[in-house]
């Protein structure tokens, strides 16, 4: 008996039928894509995205060249070299990230002491050539110069937890 | 004298040639525009956008991908039987066109009316096959030729059914004219009396144009890309407005013999003075909707359940239907009168 019902089901096409009224429901649906250049999904302040060098905010950079993002840096994707400056603070004089290298987990950020060294929201920073992407302390600095605000605040927003 | 047989010869030429090219042009245009209706539907049904960014609404992306595909580089392999190689796409593309000369797209409005319009449509829509088997052998691949070898199989099992459903048609209708056929549907769609062979026939339709679920000769996930794997550039490209052409003629098939051609579904004011071209468009945009939402719906068959299907139900249930509707005829003394000549 069962074996008739089954018989009659597949001859009325009920499932298949079943299938084609919910995919049509879903046709008129609100559609859940974002324009990707034009609008842009949130972002949570914890987000990892491109390197950027801090400075006080007097001008002063906050990298002291203890070189514990160089150490705890799981990818080795940091080179440091440092001396004493004219005014006998220490300071690095190369502060390299080859971000071809970097894994984005965020453990320089967590090492480091004075914040100096973070990743921000960026992470729409690709290039044409793989030169590009090996980041000294100029473009360092100045990604942290250029993001500051949006740093400043992500690193607020997340204090709390930290 | 000569010179006005000549001219008389070159006028009917022109006329002809015209005739094609106002069939083609558009035909081509719809080809386009279906690769992109394709993607947007299954877009929407996948809660996603679909191409939106070329032209308003994305209305520029086939151009745009015409552009990219003719400036690839076309790629010979160095084991393809050359020829057969380059003739494949070219007979693929060509035969998805010639089947337009008999279809009818208003009252007399046909390239040609031959007496043997279906007879015709069905011979060029199963030379299609030719075409699949020349691109899968010429490649050398084994991929190709695999993909060749089960849309044979596919396309030759489909068209036995097929061909019984179609019988179904001719008996109701009488004649083997596309015009007759329509015709015949003044009172009332094959669809309605012929349900089961009209669903049928449109699954046979999927199987023939190897759409999803039965596009196992495409196979993306075992078979790369099935019978044209070697295939790049316009040679690629005739494949695929090819594979697009056969699925707009086996609408615009489904169309004339179930539902209608030219037709407005009731013969009252409003919908009588829409011109028959018009609701013929219609409704073929109506079937190539359900073309894509059955794609967007259905997960691929398995290769022993296509057959299973193709040969031990479809079958003995279109050959089942041809002794009821022939049966029905006969005692209810229906039996159109077959016009000879």
């Amino acid at each position: 008996m069962s074996a008739l019902v089954n018989a009659v089901r597949s001859f009325l096409l009920l499932e298949l039928g079943k299938g084609l009224f919910l995919t049509l429901k879903y046709f008129f649906k609100p559609k859940v894509t974002i324009n990707y250049p034009y609008e842009k999904g949130n972002l949570s302040p914890r987000f990892r995205g491109e390197h950027a060098l801090r400075r006080y905010p007097n001008g002063e950079e906050r990298c002291i060249a203890c070189k514990l993002c160089e150490a705890v840096c799981p990818a080795q994707a940091i080179t440091i070299e440092a001396e004493p400056r004219d005014d006998g603070s220490r300071r690095t004089t190369k502060y390299d990230i080859d971000m071809t290298k970097c894994i984005y987990c965020g453990f320089c950020q967590e090492a480091c002491p004075v914040d100096a060294i973070v990743e921000g929201p960026n992470f729409e920073f690709a290039t044409e050539t793989r030169e590009e992407l090996y980041y000294d302390k100029d473009k360092l600095l100045a990604n942290g110069d250029r993001w500051e605000t949006e740093i400043a605040r992500n690193l607020s927003a997340d204090a709390r937890w930290r | 004298m000569l010179d006005f047989i000549m001219q008389d010869w070159i006028l009917d030429l022109g006329w002809i040639v015209a005739k094609i090219m106002v069939v083609i042009g558009p035909l081509l245009i719809a080809v386009a525009y279906l690769t992109l209706a394709e993607r947007r539907v299954i877009g929407f049904m996948q809660l996603r956008k679909g191409p939106n960014v070329v032209g308003p609404f994305g209305l520029f992306q086939p151009f745009a991908d015409a552009l990219k595909l003719m400036a690839k580089e076309t790629i010979l392999p160095a084991g393809a039987n050359k020829v057969v190689f380059m003739v494949a796409p070219m007979l693929t593309f060509i035969l998805s066109l010639v089947a337009w000369a008999v279809i009818p797209f208003g009252e007399g409005l046909v390239i040609a009316n031959i007496n043997v319009g279906i007879l015709y449509l069905f011979a060029i829509s199963s030379l299609g096959v030719y075409g699949v088997i020349m691109a899968g052998w010429a490649s050398n691949s084994k991929y190709a030729f695999l993909g060749a070898l089960r849309s044979a199989a596919q396309m030759v099992s489909y068209e036995v059914s097929m061909g019984l459903v179609i019988i179904n048609v001719l008996l109701c209708a009488g004649s083997l004219n596309l015009l007759d056929i329509v015709e015949a549907q003044r009172e009332m769609w094959f669809a309605l009396p012929l349900l089961p062979m009209f669903v049928v026939f449109f699954i046979s339709t999927l199987a023939e144009t190897n759409r999803a679920p039965f596009d196992l000769p495409e196979g993306e996930s075992e078979l790369v890309a099935g019978y044209f794997v070697e295939y790049s550039s316009m040679s690629f490209a005739l494949f695929f407005l090819g594979e697009y052409a056969n699925m707009i003629l086996m609408s615009s098939m489904t169309v004339i013999l179930f539902l209608g051609g030219w037709l407005s579904p009731i013969d009252i004011w409003p919908l009588n003075v829409i011109p028959g071209p018009l609701w013929f468009i219609i409704k073929i945009m109506l079937v190539l909707f359900v073309f894509l939402w059955v794609r967007a719906t259905t997960p691929r068959y398995r290769y022993d359940q296509l057959m299973r299907l193709g040969w031990k139900i479809f079958l003995p249930f279109s050959l089942i239907y041809v002794v009821l509707t022939a049966g029905f005829l006969l005692i209810t003394d229906r039996l159109p009168a077959v016009v000879l000549g």
